[in-house]
């Protein structure tokens, strides 16, 4: 199953604001009771965008403005907590096709890799430049250049991060690894036998 | 040969190969999975028609969305419903051990896996849940992962990962009454942050890890993801394997001394490597209590609300959104803040000497009016332990209510839910904006004897003076 190789992410920006961003806070647990991930994209940051009676809260994904965003702008930690792959697949269905934020969790991380959506490493002083940006320009073209590892903006050019590995899949369109790792049938069948346990 | 440490040892001991990109195809040895985040991934086997590889390395259990207080099916919550049926169907489908409700062994996952001696040193485990490093406890290397590699497992049982640095942490000295290992990783949290060990492995030793009975270091290690750590264990010992003797999954006696030996060999090595050092004295830990909305806002029950104007800066922005949410006060004590709900359970202090440890202290005290207090059994297994010891008696007799097993209010997935912005003091493992059911439901993390010194006085307190 040939897979699209992802080198360069173009889209308008968002940007929600703060560390430590929980898979709890971008996908409450009550929506998880369901058996496919359909759906998702809807309740993306629920309890932070409406109020107890279902009405808008001010919030950037509720702004009109930003309402063709596919690529997020964050802090630190994102994604941090549960395991939930409902977190990134809520971000998918909503229309997001890269993350930037200063750093990730761990699980996230790989969840959204696997999903395809490149998670790029922004330091500080180039989020805040890129937060002004997207502030004074709803409607301006960012690219995630994941090969040049740089976010581009008009007058822009901002250097990014991410972990060689994640990179390399994206790029040669190998982020879902299920067809490389079905390959090893023998090698498998050797380690499960070598191991002092079933 | 090269000294190594366990996680080292373990990792090399499952390494099927390096693939394309660099990072290694390990072999996971014990799948564990649970409703919530395993029916997506059995969807994706269909769709490709694939099968699961080795069904006899999975087992499957029930436990966010049951309800506590609701026994038959069908649930009243039709979604909890489907998803209880649909684990059971694929387990059938596929052939998978399913720990059912009607079996006796359903519970917390993280609970079910070490009681059923399915959690072993030397192993590799994953669940989608991320705090599957609890079975580090037992000296495996056990990790949370999302339902995607759910799929790669159940297909492969396998995964494509890059290997995790690892940091040694080691609290020596004596710790004081009242202290506790929930109280233990909750310092370890506050010193090194909820993302210091993001792209580490977390060994925890020294003496007081030494001294921790398997339950405490199980506690300690559900917790090393609030920290960042995707993986957190503990050396095995004779503690360790005096636990696994004799349980449903253990190797049987006329195997035991092989595995004993085999286990042992996975221990790191003296004098091997580490990334990193961090060295903690167990004297400078109090009880511990969460004052804001991350498991690193955490301070002593003696200390006070910060102060956002005294932050260093960059911490500014986030202490005062978490004091808002939380409705505090900067400069006030924490201890004497009013609570509305107390919660004794989950994976992270929801096993049989959680519940054994406050109800030996309770005795002559009485759950505060106005005050709803839970106890949720980790699993069947500890209900039906505590319940012979009479420990429901007990905690009924003090106006607690005694539940079924299950996740209950860590997530609040069942009918178990914060209302409102009630302030809940919780033995469990989140804090997060909304973890316990209600968009502005506030949670003060705590060990369960913390919970319990709410509970009867009705507002934060000092286990130390309620319970003397």
């Amino acid at each position: 199953m040939a897979l699209p190789k992802i080198v360069k992410i173009e889209g308008q920006g968002i940007y929600v604001p703060g560390n430590d961003i929980d898979t709890d806070r971008i996908i409450p647990a009550r929506f998880m009771k369901c058996v496919t991930f359909d759906g998702l994209g809807e309740y993306l940051f629920h309890d932070i965008r409406y109020d107890e009676h279902g009405n808008q809260k001010e919030h950037a994904l509720n702004d009109p403005k930003f309402a063709k965003a596919s690529i997020m702008l964050s802090d630190m930690n994102f994604g941090c907590g549960s395991s939930r792959e409902h977190a990134p697949q809520s971000l998918y269905r909503a229309g997001f096709r890269a993350i930037i934020a200063g750093n990730f969790a761990e699980i996230f991380f790989g969840n959204a890799t696997n999903l395809g959506i490149p998670c790029v490493s922004m330091a500080e002083p180039e989020r805040n430049v890129l937060a002004q940006f997207i502030e004074d320009s709803p409607n301006g073209s960012l690219v995630v250049d994941v090969d040049e590892l740089k976010v581009r903006a008009e007058g822009l050019e901002l250097p990014v991060d991410m972990r060689p590995g994640a990179r390399d899949s994206l790029m040669n369109g190998r982020w879902d690894p299920l067809d490389e790792l079905l390959q090893a049938k023998l090698e498998i069948e050797n380690i499960s036998k070598s191991l002092p346990y079933v | 040969m090269k000294k190594r440490n366990l996680f080292e040892k373990v990792w090399d001991a499952h390494s099927v190969g390096e693939l394309s990109n660099g990072q290694t195809q390990l072999f996971v040895g014990r799948h564990l999975i649970h409703e919530v985040t395993s029916p997506q991934a059995f969807g994706m086997l269909r769709e490709r028609n694939l099968p699961v590889l080795y069904p006899e390395r999975t087992f499957a259990t029930v436990d966010h969305i049951v309800p506590t207080n609701e026994l038959n099916e069908p649930y009243s919550d039709p979604l909890a419903d489907a998803m209880i049926k649909e684990l059971r169907k694929n387990c059938e489908d596929f052939g998978v051990t399913f720990f059912d409700v009607n079996t006796g062994k359903q519970g917390i996952v993280h609970v079910v896996g070490p009681e059923q001696g399915l959690t072993q040193p030397g192993m590799t485990i994953a669940c989608g849940d991320s705090h599957t490093s609890t079975h580090g406890a037992f000296g495996a290397i056990a990790f949370g992962v999302g339902t995607s590699q759910v799929r790669d497992l159940l297909a492969t049982q396998t995964l494509a990962l890059g290997k995790l640095k690892v940091r040694r942490i080691e609290v020596n000295g004596d710790l004081g009454s009242g202290v506790y290992a929930k109280d233990v990783i909750l310092h370890v949290i506050k010193i090194l942050g909820v993302n210091g060990g993001t792209g580490y492995a977390y060994e925890y030793g020294g003496s007081v890890f030494d001294e921790f009975s398997m339950e405490e270091r199980m506690t300690a290690c559900n917790m090393s993801i609030e920290g960042g750590a995707r993986v957190g264990y503990v050396n095995p010992d004779e503690k360790t394997f005096e636990y696994l003797r004799g349980r449903n999954y253990s190797p049987d006696e006329n195997s035991w001394d092989d595995a004993v030996s085999a286990w042992l060999s996975f221990s790191s090595d003296e004098g091997c490597e580490y990334d990193d050092l961090v060295s903690i004295d167990a004297a400078d830990i109090v009880p511990t209590v969460t004052w804001g909305i991350n498991p690193a806002q955490a301070i002593g029950i003696d200390e006070v609300i910060p102060d956002p104007q005294r932050a260093p800066e960059g911490e500014a922005a986030s202490i005062s959104e978490a004091i808002e949410y939380m409705q505090l006060v900067p400069g006030a004590p924490i201890k004497g803040t009013p609570i509305d709900v107390a919660f004794i359970g989950s994976c992270t202090n929801g096993r049989l000497s959680d519940l054994e440890e406050v109800a030996s202290r309770i005795g002559g005290h009485t759950v505060r009016e106005g005050v709803k207090a839970i106890v949720v059994p980790g699993s069947q297994v500890v209900s039906k332990l505590a319940q012979e010891k009479g420990l429901d008696r007990v905690f009924v007799e003090a106006g607690f209510e005694w539940r079924a097993a299950g996740c209950s209010m860590c997530l609040a997935m069942n009918p178990d839910k914060l209302i409102g912005d009630q302030l809940c003091a919780s033995s469990s493992n989140r804090n997060f904006k909304g973890r316990q059911g209600s968009p502005t439901g506030r949670t003060m993390l705590m060990s369960p004897m913390m919970v319990a010194a709410a509970a009867v006085t009705g507002k934060v307190a000092d286990t130390r003076e309620v319970f003397s």
